[in-house]
């Protein structure tokens, strides 16, 4: 048996543009177009593909994959990862190159492919496994599991249209949660259903992965992927541009997307209500006031909200929500203390300004999302825009502090022992220079 | 404290050969704890034992599941010229086969109020309609004096019916499961097959409504109902061999969706539906040969034979055989090579 389960080499796929505009979408069209070839062939003479442009959707991609990895492949929206995908699970061809896949592969670019509304719960399991390539026995045979992991219990017999959509996307993934191929391609699926779901789906994939299986795993959540892969593969204009451990290439994505997007957000369009309050910039600045970032978690950070009060009113109440990539991290507004030391916003221009303390945050991206609202009546602006930044950890002295922490935040908090010595710098500090993480204590 | 500090650096090398292979604990290196000596000694065994048997932990997966034995391999690589038909493949897919097809029929009785009821009236109600017209009022005659216009056209209907829902539901059935076809791969096969065999259920039910028929007009089958399937099959793989063609071009060119019901209606007039074609056998024989280039000529005319014994085939059925492999084979091999950019047009 070879030791890598996917081989790719120079892998490549040509769209035609211009030719998807040209391209003859009726019958008559096409036969005008038919008679008319000769001729226009004459007067190209030469340049066969002149008037066609085309578009590598990918190209030149080579890399290996080992039996038993976990690859995650990252990249922007158009990157070329679903087209990678796409020709690995052997729904285009690729237009140059080659791929050698060893192993039995399940693909699942979608979740519920082939559900049909109008059948219960039971028919679609069959329907489905079916599709994604399970035989019928195997199907029985784990047909109490998928119901089990899906929770849709008693109507299991009743058309699927009569589903909220929760529902459906458990029963959609629990079966394609017990596909088991020995190489499972995997396509953003984990986008959909709420929270908690989502978690279990990624439990069952980890346990999937755990179990020796490769894992070729497209995702746009950051956090899915260093919780999944070991590599990471990210690919930008169709070309491989990093391949490595996740957490290198990860972060450089992510440093490359904030460095990209606009972290300073001077609104040109403020947000609000015309008549009462309005939000006109939102600013997120190291303390040297320089934007942009990346940030360094030892430092701290300042959120600057431009605001303009069109109209007084004693329950205004500005903030922010700290979200990471995985939900919220903390609210803030800054009506938050003291009402003796609350901000004043007067009629007029007015910048409110929030530190966030050095040693708090964790490692990763963060948003920021700016709310107003009046107490306890309406909400002014609530979740229409949104900043982002990148955090690099670098707080902690601890020469054990190198991984991320899990959590959203990650505080350097006082230890002290209450019948030690005092702490000394010890001998540990002669540290290994291993970078990758140990299993768990066996035993 | 300095040995303690040398094991634990030896015991984290060691657990890097360890993890290798596995997937990375997110938590990262601070997990590695040691309450006490014996502990790490454990450890370093296990690590030593994993680092032996090359790093990777064959022994925790299963090792069933990872027999090196029937492997598959697959080689993906642009495609050029004309593709082999890949029959053998469309074989390992029997069982989607089977569940699309189910799908289709259970869907559409699902869909309507009157659910089976549709497989019986609908053949019915044309039978009766077209008895009005062609018979009662057009004095179209049956092919023999002794056999009632009804069971002749009934007899007519049947195969045709089969032939027109077969082409309508197989030639459209590529656009219509675009869902499929760009995100799963199988067989593109599977689908107009599907189409095809999901018209089955119907003919049967009309199958029923005929026995029926011949009973309440006193007509015995003859045993030649014992050729049936052959002509059902015929019906069936003229149909596939069309919609072949139909459905691939329907991809590239939606105006086949348009033009098929069009074409089957058509159609229906070349063929023997209602009315003998003892008057064609008359004709000079190249007139005879152009009509039977029709397979429905032939699948008619074989149906009415079985069931009711009238004008058994003659030699001009190999015509309609020559024609139904030639587009039925050419149907393969031109959706077999329109295939690759389904997925890319659709």
């Amino acid at each position: 048996m070879p030791d890598y389960a996917i081989s790719i080499s120079d892998l490549g796929k040509r769209y035609k543009i211009g030719a998807a505009a040209e391209r003859a979408t009726s019958l008559r069209e096409a036969i005008t177009r038919a008679a008319a070839a000769p001729v226009r062939r004459l007067r190209h003479a030469g340049s066969s593909t002149g008037h066609v442009s085309t578009m590598w959707a990918l190209r030149d991609v080579s890399f290996d994959v080992e039996a038993g990895q976990v690859i995650g492949i990252i990249g922007r929206n158009g990157a070329g990862k679903s087209t990678l995908l796409k020709i690995l699970s052997r729904i285009t061809l690729p237009t140059t190159g080659r791929a050698e896949i060893h192993g039995r592969v399940g693909s699942l670019l979608e979740v519920g492919t082939g559900f049909h509304q109008e059948l219960s719960g039971r028919e679609n399991i069959y329907l489905n496994g079916a599709i994604l390539g399970m035989s019928r026995s195997e199907i029985g045979r784990k047909f109490d599991a998928i119901v089990a992991f899906s929770e849709i219990g008693e109507f299991l017999d009743t058309p699927v249209k009569r589903y909220s959509s929760g529902m459906f996307v458990r029963l959609a993934f629990a079966v394609a949660a017990h596909l088991e191929p020995e190489i499972l391609l995997v396509d953003e699926v984990l986008a959909v259903g709420d929270l908690s779901f989502q978690r279990k789906c990624l439990g069952q994939m980890e346990e999937i992965a755990g179990t020796g299986r490769t894992v070729f795993f497209v995702s746009h959540n950051m956090n899915a992927v260093r919780g999944l892969c070991t590599r990471c593969v990210q690919i930008d204009g169709g070309r491989l541009v990093a391949d490595g451990p996740t957490e290198d290439v990860v972060r450089n994505y992510i440093v490359e997307q904030t460095t990209d997007s606009a972290t300073r957000l001077d609104l040109a369009r403020p947000i609000g209500k015309d008549d009462e309050l309005l939000i006109t910039g939102l600013h997120v600045l190291d303390p040297r006031g320089k934007a942009g970032g990346p940030f360094h978690s030892k430092e701290e950070l300042t959120v600057e909200i431009d605001v303009r009060i069109l109209r007084a009113n004693e329950g205004f109440q500005v903030g922010f929500d700290l979200v990471s990539a995985n939900g919220l991290a903390f609210r803030s507004w800054h009506t938050d203390g003291d009402p003796e030391g609350w901000p004043r916003l007067p009629v007029g221009e007015s910048t409110l300004r929030c530190t966030i303390p050095a040693g708090v945050l964790n490692e990763g991206s963060y948003g920021v999302i700016p709310k107003a609202d009046v107490y306890r009546s309406h909400w002014i602006v609530n979740g229409d825009d949104s900043v982002w930044f990148e955090v690099i950890k670098d707080h902690s002295e601890s020469p054990f502090f190198w991984t991320r922490n899990p959590g959203p935040i990650a505080p350097v908090l006082e230890w002290t022992s209450l019948t030690g010595e005092p702490a000394t710098k010890a001998a540990l500090v002669d540290r290994p220079a291993v970078r990758e993480a140990p299993a768990p204590p066996a035993g | 404290m300095l040995s303690l500090a040398r094991r634990r650096r030896d015991g984290l090398r060691a657990a890097t050969l360890y993890s290798r292979g596995r997937k990375q604990s997110p938590i990262g290196v601070r997990d590695a704890h040691f309450s006490s000596h014996d502990q790490i000694r454990l450890h370093h065994a296990a690590c030593q034992a994993a680092a032996t048997d090359g790093g990777r932990l064959t022994t925790v997966t299963s090792p069933a599941e990872r027999a090196p034995a029937e492997v598959p391999t697959l080689v993906i690589q642009p495609s050029t010229g004309w593709a082999k038909l890949g029959l053998r493949e469309l074989w390992r897919y029997r069982e989607l086969l089977f569940f699309l097809t189910w799908r289709d029929v259970l869907i559409r009785y699902k869909q309507a109020v009157l659910g089976v009821a549709w497989a019986v009236l609908n053949p019915v109600l044309t039978m009766v309609v077209f008895t009005l017209v062609f018979n009662r009022l057009l004095g179209v005659q049956s092919s023999s004096p002794d056999l009632p216009y009804e069971v002749f056209l009934y007899a007519g209907l049947l195969p045709w019916q089969l032939f027109a829902g077969a082409l309508g539901r197989s030639g459209t059935s590529l656009v219509g499961n675009a869902g499929l076809i760009t995100k799963v791969y199988f067989p593109r096969l599977v689908i107009p097959t599907t189409g095809v065999l999901a018209t089955l259920p119907d003919f049967l039910i009309s199958c029923g409504v005929l026995a029926i028929l011949m009973a309440l007009y006193g007509v015995a089958p003859t045993w030649q109902i014992v050729f049936l399937p052959l002509f059902v099959l015929l019906a069936l793989v003229t149909a596939l061999g069309v919609s072949l063609w139909l459905s691939a071009l329907n991809v590239l060119y939606r105006d086949v969706q348009y033009i098929i019901p069009f074409v089957v209606q058509l159609w229906m007039f070349l063929s023997p539906v209602f009315y003998p074609t003892t008057k064609i056998d008359t004709y000079p024989g190249w007139a005879q040969l152009i009509y039977n280039l029709n397979p429905m000529t032939v699948v008619i005319g074989g149906f009415r034979w079985a069931l009711l014994g009238q004008q058994s085939p003659n030699q001009l059925l190999w015509v309609s055989a020559v024609m139904v492999l030639v587009v039925f084979v050419g149907g393969l091999y031109y959706f077999r090579r329109m295939e690759r950019v389904f997925a890319d047009v659709v």
